[in-house]
């Protein structure tokens, strides 16, 4: 056979190995492309339009005041749409149910005026109490003081799926990105195969250059699903550039590729390795704004939040996505994500062992 | 003879305070099959994988093929087959797309069916890796280290864990490939294999190299006929006995050398005797018992091995490690 290019076609070769033992596996193929859809498909059924909630409140037919008092209360109360009463015979089974939380709050009609049975450590109770007292005064004659015009909607891209979903597209980054490299070089290293690898011609690079060239395949199937799937199901807005998203995630799975590479250097173990995994992953996971924002922590912690490379790479996801921010807006988050890859590539192959 | 195709001289390695490779000196011939032969931690696998360029000795010259690892790792790299221990190949491969894989690291593979086919693998070719069984995954391993073309071939432990018919089969592969005139250097701590497949073996002990040469030399070097070992009663157990019977053993005629060996009897003493002819040995032997008022518990003879070598220059048998 004619001299050819070692290098390509040991890419060539060894890229397609990947792709072939990833599609033979059926637990990876779950897990990278069923698991999200169905966590999508959960989320958008929790998060599916609902009409505005009722609050159940109970209303006492009050012995000493007689029937006619708690039959004009609950029609007072029903004629606000958004109270449903629940009418209680005895005082027993109306607090049970108040201690139960099937209605948020009890009103028993007096012989002078009313009482409310509430609690205010509870949210729903609180602005039951509003509804009710509105409704009951409203009913008894009293007149708003001020003319007031209500407009209500729920613009897309304030919603929480809007929020989460960036979030999810850089959890899946994260997880993939590292998993995907580490999980096969360490398997790989603890069955000798990089030592026979070493022991062939194959051109180093190649070997590291065919997982990123697997995982670029991957990234692109794995967002490509859940960003699908948050479009078309669930209304999630891009307002930004298609191309500038497409980069990002291109940059945040490079970052996370080579995180997985570093704490893949030198494991000889699956275990080992899944331990730094966990200690990387995990603390992102909770910091860097995925399930809910970042900002919720405190102001001295902000600045290390803000250069983990999950918290960058969901903050220019949600700012390209949700706000539609150009790239300039981007580049703080872009620079943290290439110096992570950069970094972490560098130490990385200087601690790569083969044996 | 053209140039050597390996040549070691004064190969040191230590791993920590364990030396490995303890001055190791060593050549072999282009296109003979040689083997490395000794016990589990003789420093076989060291020295070989410093052949292959896997690991750098701390002292001592190595020349491959006339070149050397620091000038011309590549070019050897794509000269070199190399099968090492416990190597577990990709299972949820095929056989064939393992073979397609290693030739594509090579500038001037072999067709990938012909190599499957040479190692007899053609009807398992689509069969994943994770369903070959032992020495079908030993013969495809084979086939990476061959589908590169090479000209020197470096099998370390080929046949170790496989049943009594794959040895044999992977055999009879060596002894093609020694046919079609590769130059092969294996590792084994098998004396049979060594005996059958290799033209030299270098017998290994404790990082060193304790004898060299044909099997055959090897064996004609212990001057002995047969290998008389008998076990027999009543000498005592104390060790000055055992000793004075050994004694009484070496002063027999035709005796070259004669050594305890740990009984397997309680209350019998082993011995195991170099004859230079058993026709002699014995009936003086036997004699020797009569006079002792001693009892034969059992005798028998064999041929003599590359065992009864590696005995005779380290009073340790091979398997013991």
């Amino acid at each position: 056979m004619a001299d050819r290019n070692v290098g390509v076609s040991s890419l060539l070769a060894l890229t397609r190995a990947r792709l072939l033992e990833f599609a033979r596996e059926p637990e990876l193929v779950f897990w990278s492309f069923v698991f999200p859809i169905l966590l999508a498909a959960g989320l958008a059924i929790a998060f599916r339009e609902k009409p505005p909630a009722t609050v159940r409140v109970g209303v006492l037919a009050s012995l000493t005041t007689g029937d006619t008092s708690a039959a004009a209360t609950q029609r007072a109360l029903a004629r606000d749409d958004g109270l449903v009463p629940v009418p209680f015979a005895d005082t027993a089974s109306a607090q049970a149910a108040l201690r139960g939380g099937t209605i948020a709050m009890l009103v028993v009609p007096a012989a002078t005026g009313v009482e409310y049975r509430w609690d205010p450590n509870r949210d729903d109770a609180r602005s039951a109490r509003l509804l009710v007292d509105r409704a009951l005064q409203r009913a008894a004659g009293r007149q708003d003081a001020i003319a007031v015009r209500e407009v209500t909607a729920s613009p897309r891209g304030s919603r929480y799926i809007d929020f989460f979903l960036p979030g999810l597209i850089g959890l899946n980054l994260m997880g993939g990105g590292m998993w995907g490299l580490g999980f096969g070089i360490v398997t790989a290293r603890k069955n000798k195969l990089l030592k026979r690898f070493a022991a062939t011609p194959m051109p180093r690079w190649a070997y590291l250059a065919s997982y990123l060239c697997s995982r670029l395949v991957f990234t692109v199937l794995e967002v490509g699903v859940v960003l699908g799937f948050g479009i078309a199901v669930l209304g999630v807005p891009v307002r930004g550039s298609w191309l500038q998203l497409v980069l990002l995630c291109l940059i945040g799975s490079m970052a996370f590729n080579a995180l997985g590479l570093l704490v893949a250097s030198r494991a000889r173990t699956i275990e080992g390795a899944s331990g730094l995994m966990n200690l990387v992953q995990v603390p992102m996971w909770v910091l860097s704004g995925v399930f809910f924002a970042s900002t919720n922590f405190p102001q001295a912690l902000q600045p290390a939040i803000a250069a983990l490379p999950l918290t960058a790479l969901n903050d220019a996801l949600r700012a390209t996505m949700l706000q539609g921010t150009s790239v300039g807006g981007v580049l703080p988050q872009v620079g943290i994500l290439a110096a992570w890859t950069v970094g972490a590539f560098g130490v990385a192959l200087r601690m790569f062992r083969w044996q | 003879m053209g140039s050597p195709a390996l040549q070691l001289r004064g190969l040191r390695k230590a791993y920590g305070t364990t030396v490995a490779v303890d001055g190791l000196d060593l050549e072999v011939r282009s296109g003979e099959c040689f083997g490395l032969l000794g016990p589990n931690g003789a420093g076989k696998t060291t020295t070989i994988e410093i052949c292959e360029g896997l690991t750098v000795p701390d002292a001592g010259d190595v020349q491959v093929l006339g070149r050397t690892w620091a000038r011309d790792a590549t070019w050897l790299r794509q000269r070199l087959g190399i099968q090492l221990q416990e190597t577990q190949l990709p299972e949820k491969l095929t056989a064939r797309e393992t073979v397609r894989l290693f030739g594509a690291f090579y500038a001037g593979a072999r067709d990938v069916d012909e190599t499957l086919a040479l190692v007899a693998l053609g009807e398992k070719a689509d069969a994943r890796v994770g369903g070959l069984s032992g020495g079908q995954r030993q013969r495809l391993a084979l086939a990476c280290a061959l589908v590169g073309d090479p000209a020197l071939v470096f099998l370390d432990e080929p046949t170790t864990g496989l049943d009594p018919q794959s040895r044999r089969q992977l055999w009879e592969l060596v002894e093609r490939l020694k046919a079609a005139g590769r130059t092969i250097v294996l590792t084994t701590h098998y004396m049979e294999e060594a005996e059958r497949l290799c033209d030299r073996v270098a017998i290994v002990d404790r990082g060193r190299v304790i004898a060299i040469g044909t099997p055959r030399e090897l064996v004609a070097s212990l001057a002995a006929e047969q290998v008389v070992t008998a076990s027999v009663r009543g000498v005592g157990d104390d060790a000055a006995a055992r000793e004075k019977w050994l004694d009484t053993v070496r002063a027999l005629p035709a005796v070259r050398a004669a050594r305890l060996l740990a009984s397997e009897e309680s209350g019998a003493v082993t011995v195991e005797v170099q004859a230079t002819s058993t026709a002699a040995v014995l009936p003086s032997l036997l004699a020797a018992v009569e006079r002792g008022g001693l009892a034969l518990a059992s005798l028998t003879t064999h041929v003599p091995t590359l065992e009864d070598v590696f005995m005779a220059r380290t009073g340790r048998a091979l398997r013991d490690g």
